[in-house]
């Protein structure tokens, strides 16, 4: 479905992905680990749009989308729930939710939508009319996520989704990532939380300083030795 | 009393035309954060394209009403593409660049419009042809001439039709988004660059519209009019609390009051230092402006 081949971004001088290939297949929930400033957030902002690649191949369902405008890639089924969540804090939740659908046109499809997202976050039904500057850091999060579902993506990007929440709300966050999976949509994690991460995912990919230093299935990479040693403390 | 009421009525007259130029000061800070100092200019040239216009349709002598809607409606969509123009050429290469090169950037562009002003127009006043004959209604002891009374009705009116824009329709929606926020209004599906272009026009038809407002009250334009008059009206959109359209509506309103109280007074020779002033103060005191949020973020 995703595949990212011989990826480099740089930021000015920094070269913050180095040569990072990487596969989503349809249905899949895919993590990705590493320490911090390893590149994480830059590989969901060069799949979404936001940075362009100085070169290497990223695909989309067969086609090519490398350095394709951000706004150009929400109608072909990509979205993205940002590092910091991104909400638009002077905005109710209820518009929140509505800017997410910014593309769609039909309002039933809204509607229906709306639901769903409320069936999965039922707290944010009741938080509806209160401006998302409001709400605490997991409701954030989970506005964050189901305003990202309101463009009905094939692929989903989630952003350090359990970052700074209490370990019960984490629980709600990954149940829903097993939901969304549940329900068709590709995932594409990006997890400091790596023992609840894998634990959710079905492979996983370690980076490093910009590179990927390890790939395969969940479990094997929980099991490796210097992803036990570096990233679940043991 | 009555000259209490006479000076609010010149000063609202004088605000709305500060708050009709401070909207796009605001507005294009929301999107960008960018101070466009050439958007002065921009006034100045509806004025200029006003005049041009005017006489192309032999309007001068020949006051009417019509042909002073015709004028402005002209002169707001030259600058309208004056303005998407500007952004397209002289801000979007320096978009990823440090703050600093855009702001540069933005002076220089004034002064381009300033002294390209010059050169083209000539750097003697032009007298604006005047489309609306003067006409003075005395209600009680206060003065009121027509010319006044359609500066405040027709900012009021555009006030009205920026704030549908804004709240009711998708491009609005998606300026505020952008606005919020640029990067994550891109991944909702909004085309950032289309809506910064909009922005710029619609700042820079409402500054025109101002320009042309101005030129039928006090007719005589000059290239170095958008000078003092965009200085101010940045003022109030930083009064206001720059990013916040109603604070530009309400900080064009107060600076106008202030600087025509200040001219009744004996002080009338301060009457361009009191904007300068307010600016101090407010930087000192509340630098978020009237309506500016302090908005912390949540991690
Ligand atoms: N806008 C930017 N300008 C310059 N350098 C950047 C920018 N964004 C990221 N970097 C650098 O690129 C590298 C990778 O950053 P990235 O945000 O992708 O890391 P990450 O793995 O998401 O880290 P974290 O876990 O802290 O979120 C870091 O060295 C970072 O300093
Ligand atoms: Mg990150």
């Amino acid at each position: 479905m995703l595949e990212l081949s011989g990826v480099n971004v740089f930021y000015g001088g920094i070269h913050a992905l180095r040569d990072v290939s990487l596969v989503v297949r349809p249905g899949e929930v895919v993590t990705l680990i590493g320490a911090n400033g390893a590149g994480k957030t830059t590989t969901l902002r060069a799949i979404s749009g936001l940075v362009r690649p100085t070169s290497g191949r990223i695909t989309f369902l067969g086609e090519d989308i490398t350095g394709q405008p951000a706004h150009t890639l929400v109608p072909r089924g990509i979205s993205m729930s940002p590092e910091g969540r991104g909400v638009f804090a002077n905005l109710s939740v209820l518009e929140n939710l509505e800017m997410g659908a910014y593309l769609v046109r039909d309002r039933a499809q809204i509607r229906e939508d709306l639901e769903r997202g409320f069936a999965l976050f039922p707290r944010l039904r009741e938080r509806m009319k209160q401006k998302a500057g409001t709400l605490s850091g997991g409701e954030q999060q989970m506005l964050a996520i189901a305003r990202a579902l309101m463009s009905r993506p094939k692929l989903l990007l989630l952003d350090e989704p359990s970052l700074g929440l209490a370990p019960i709300v984490c629980q709600t966050i990954f149940a829903t990532i097993d939901e969304i999976k549940a329900g068709g949509t590709t995932v594409l994690l990006v997890e400091q939380n790596a023992h609840t991460a894998l634990a959710h995912s079905d492979r996983a990919y370690v980076l490093e300083t910009g590179a990927v230093i390890l790939e395969g299935p969940a479990a094997e990479i929980a099991d490796h030795p210097r992803v036990r040693a570096a990233y679940l403390g043991e | 009393m009555e000259t209490l009421l006479q000076q609010i009525i010149n000063g609202l007259s004088l605000g709305a035309i500060y708050a009709l130029i401070a909207l796009g000061y605001t507005m294009v800070y929301g999107v960008l954060r960018l101070i466009n100092f050439a958007h002065g200019d921009v006034y100045m040239l509806g004025a200029f394209s006003g005049y041009y216009l005017a006489h192309a349709l032999g309007l001068d002598g020949n006051p009417s009403v019509l042909g002073a809607i015709v004028v402005t409606i002209g002169a707001m969509a030259f600058c309208a593409i004056v303005g998407m123009l500007i952004e397209r050429f002289a801000y979007k290469p320096v978009r990823h660049h440090p703050r600093l090169t855009a702001l540069i950037t933005a002076i220089g562009v004034s002064l381009l419009l300033e002294y390209g002003g010059q050169v083209v127009f000539g750097a003697t006043p032009r007298f604006f042809p005047q489309m609306i004959e003067s006409r003075t209604y005395a209600l009680g002891g206060v003065q009121i001439t027509n010319q006044n009374l359609l500066i405040i009705l027709v900012a009021v009116v555009v006030m009205f039709g920026l704030e549908f824009i804004v709240h009711r329709t998708r491009i609005g929606k998606a300026m505020r988004a952008t606005s919020y926020n640029l990067q994550v209004a891109k991944l909702m599906g909004i085309n950032t660059d289309r809506v910064i272009a909009f922005t710029f026009a619609l700042g820079s038809a409402l500054a025109a519209a101002g320009g042309v407002l101005v030129a039928l009250a006090i007719p005589r334009i000059d290239p170095l009019m958008g000078l003092m008059t965009g200085l101010k009206a940045f003022v109030a959109a930083v009064l206001g609390g720059i990013g916040s359209i109603p604070g530009a509506m309400v900080g064009g309103v107060l600076i106008g009051l202030m600087e025509t109280g200040l001219s009744a007074t004996a002080y009338s020779t301060y009457r361009d230092a009191v904007a300068f002033g307010v600016l101090i103060l407010i930087l000192v005191v509340r630098p978020a402006g009237i309506f500016g949020s302090t908005a912390v973020e949540k991690v």
